[in-house]
């Protein structure tokens, strides 16, 4: 009875850690799944984080309002987009090249701008627990409800209709009288605005403080993420949860003696779960037959 | 005029962004530049750390352009260059006692195969599964961190030390330094290699069929399918090419200065890489100045971390972000640019 409990009770444990992991994958996979239907290869969703993240807590460091963190955070996150926008919608730019420049720029904001506010490179200083969104749940329920919302809204609005068109067909939308660029550019600014909610979680919900590379690479599992889930919101959201849960395990396993001598698995092997498990799934889901068609064409 | 304006856009974005962030940050701008120039150039010694500092980003910069002709854009190669390192470490220390040019030689083909490998799992699974080349790369390079950390720490540790490093390689496997020239700095022959490689590089592109093949393939993978060439191999070779080039990064910083292969000892010279192939505009000739001009910023910026008390070296990072901003709207800036310039002759 004792060792069911136990085992039990690590299982929904485990549930629950991967359903944490999983917010900041949701928020930027879904930054990632408005951006890419409607045309634009989006790898800036790291930057993106790592922006926002950064910001709502040096935001809360500094004024100690939560409420200031948060718009900053989300501002910042906008900023970043609309940065990205301007190369990939405006200028039409190469996408990966613009996002790879502004994945790189931001790793160098950052550090640069704490520096000069805290004398610390890459780094916030460590928020106290009333300074921090301690729940999880109010997280949780805007990610499900925007699963809800983005499902509704490329099924039924006008907005989401277009932005499905300008990656589908452009041409035949502007044949419409509905200037692709523009529905572009509302895709890319709504894009870092979603996201923007997982970075301000890993950093002032999950976290206290920023950290350096506080994302470690989960704008890029996300768009691994939206892969598996063939560009559709729900199976996305799926997808997400299972890095979530991999991300989890990852966590649980570097405590658990798995050798007879009673020792855990060698930590550097555990911490490559999430990344060797993301290029399976890439290996495994060929993902370019239900990509949006017009994706990565300026 | 054209090709004037293409090569001044990327230089004049990088000083009006630096010194509006550098203002922005309260420091002087003048101070900042001239340590950064003074660092670089101002002795024998910073030319020589220059030229080091240069040295890594002609390979992985090489690596990037490599890649490019064929269509592929090589975000990897810092994680190439973890596992050609790694090899070449692991190869240095198990074999111990080799001599003479054998050692050598046996150690560059390792860093070269271990880069070579890596590299070719992001072609294999581009060309063969159609997987998304950027988030595969990125994923392998934490799983390259990784690996390197654990047969850092628990197969080659240095006992002696209490930094995360492998033991010292033995004298065999050390390349002789400039020191006659550059007093006290770390340039040594890697430099020469790298200049072989160029053009090498060159070569293979321009004069072989391999490379006529792979700039078909860039150009456009349909035409090049049509025409009957084998463009998954293609792509999976140039990967191969690409992180094998990525993995010399380790001669320069193993065979010739450390000695021993330091936990995350590359600053990032994998992403410069990126910057450095894009400012060079795809061309192996011209990743030289393009890898001097980061090279020394690398340095300059190391410098400016204990000259200036608000700027850190991260500063480099947002340089490379402005340079590929600076490139990806060249174009656009140049056609507006060109229209100025067109109304303001005529009137």
């Amino acid at each position: 009875m004792g060792i069911m409990d136990t085992q039990l009770s690590s299982v929904t444990e485990w549930l629950a850690s991967g359903v944490r992991m999983a917010i900041p994958l949701l928020f930027a996979a879904y930054g990632g799944l408005l951006t890419e239907r409607s045309g634009i290869a989006n790898i800036a969703l790291e930057a993106y984080l790592l922006m926002s993240s950064y910001t709502a807590a040096a935001v809360m460091a500094i004024t100690h309002n939560l409420y200031l963190a948060i718009s900053a955070g989300m501002l910042a996150a906008v900023l970043t987009a609309g940065i990205f926008g301007f190369l990939t919608v405006k200028v039409k730019a190469d996408q990966i090249v613009a996002g790879m420049a502004v994945n790189i720029l931001v790793m160098g904001i950052l550090p640069v701008t704490s520096n000069a506010l805290f004398s610390v490179s890459g780094q916030t200083p460590t928020l106290s627990l009333n300074e921090r969104i301690e729940q999880t749940w109010p997280f949780v329920a805007i990610g499900i409800l925007l699963i809800f919302v983005t499902h509704w809204m490329f099924a039924k609005t006008r907005l989401g209709l277009r932005i499905w068109a300008a990656g589908e067909n452009p041409d035949a939308l502007a044949a419409q009288g509905v200037l692709p660029k523009s529905v572009r550019w509302k895709a890319v600014l709504l894009g870092g605005l979603v996201t923007s909610i997982g970075g301000i979680y890993l950093s002032i919900g999950a976290g206290s403080g920023y950290t350096r590379n506080m994302s470690a690479g989960r704008g890029y599992i996300a768009l691994a993420a939206l892969i598996f889930g063939k560009w559709k919101p729900i199976p996305t959201a799926i997808g997400c949860l299972l890095f979530g849960l991999a991300d989890a395990l990852q966590m649980i396993l570097q405590s658990v003696s798995i050798f007879a001598d009673g020792s855990p698995l060698p930590t550097q092997f555990v911490q490559m779960i999430p990344y060797v498990l993301t290029i399976l799934v890439l290996a495994g889901f060929v993902g370019k037959v239900s990509a949006p068609k017009s994706l990565n064409t300026p | 005029m054209k090709n004037l304006i293409k090569t001044l856009i990327p230089v004049v974005a990088i000083l009006t962004v630096v010194t509006f962030v550098i203002l922005v940050m309260g420091d002087n701008p003048f101070n900042v530049f001239q340590s950064i120039i003074w660092g670089a150039f101002g002795s024998a010694t910073s030319i020589g750390y220059t030229l080091f500092y240069s040295t890594p980003l002609v390979f992985t910069g090489l690596s990037v352009v490599v890649a490019l002709r064929a269509g592929l854009f090589n975000i990897g190669a810092e994680g190439q260059l973890y596992i050609g390192s790694l090899s070449l470490v692991a190869y240095a220390l198990m074999f111990k006692d080799q001599a003479g040019a054998v050692a050598i030689l046996g150690a560059v083909v390792a860093a070269l195969l271990g880069g070579a490998l890596w590299g070719s799992l992001v072609g294999l699974l581009k060309a063969f599964r159609g997987s998304h080349e950027v988030v595969v790369s990125i994923m392998l390079n934490f799983v390259s961190y990784a690996l390197c950390g654990y047969f850092i720490l628990n197969q080659f540790k240095n006992p002696f030390s209490q930094n995360p490093e492998t033991s010292e390689v033995e004298a065999a496997f050390r390349i002789s330094n400039w020191e006659a020239i550059f007093p006290h700095a770390p340039v040594n022959n890697a430099a020469l290699l790298a200049v072989f490689c160029v053009g090498l590089v060159w070569w293979l592109l321009y004069r072989s069929q391999w490379g006529f093949d792979v700039r078909f393939v860039g150009e456009s993978p349909e035409a090049a399918r049509r025409a009957g060439l084998p463009v998954r191999m293609r792509l999976l070779q140039v990967m191969a090419v690409s992180g094998a080039l990525a993995g010399l990064v380790g001669v320069n910083e193993i065979l010739g200065f450390s000695h021993k292969m330091k936990d995350q000892f590359s600053p990032g010279y994998g992403f410069m890489g990126i910057a450095v192939a894009l400012l060079a505009r795809g061309e192996p000739l011209r990743v030289i100045p393009a890898a001097l001009l980061f090279g020394m910023l690398q340095k300059g910026s190391l410098d400016l971390e204990i000259d200036s008390q608000k700027m850190t070296r991260d500063l480099a990072y947002v340089i490379q972000g402005v340079v590929m901003i600076a490139v990806a709207a060249q174009p656009y800036l140049s056609k507006k640019l060109e229209k100025r310039w067109e109304l303001w002759t005529r009137n």
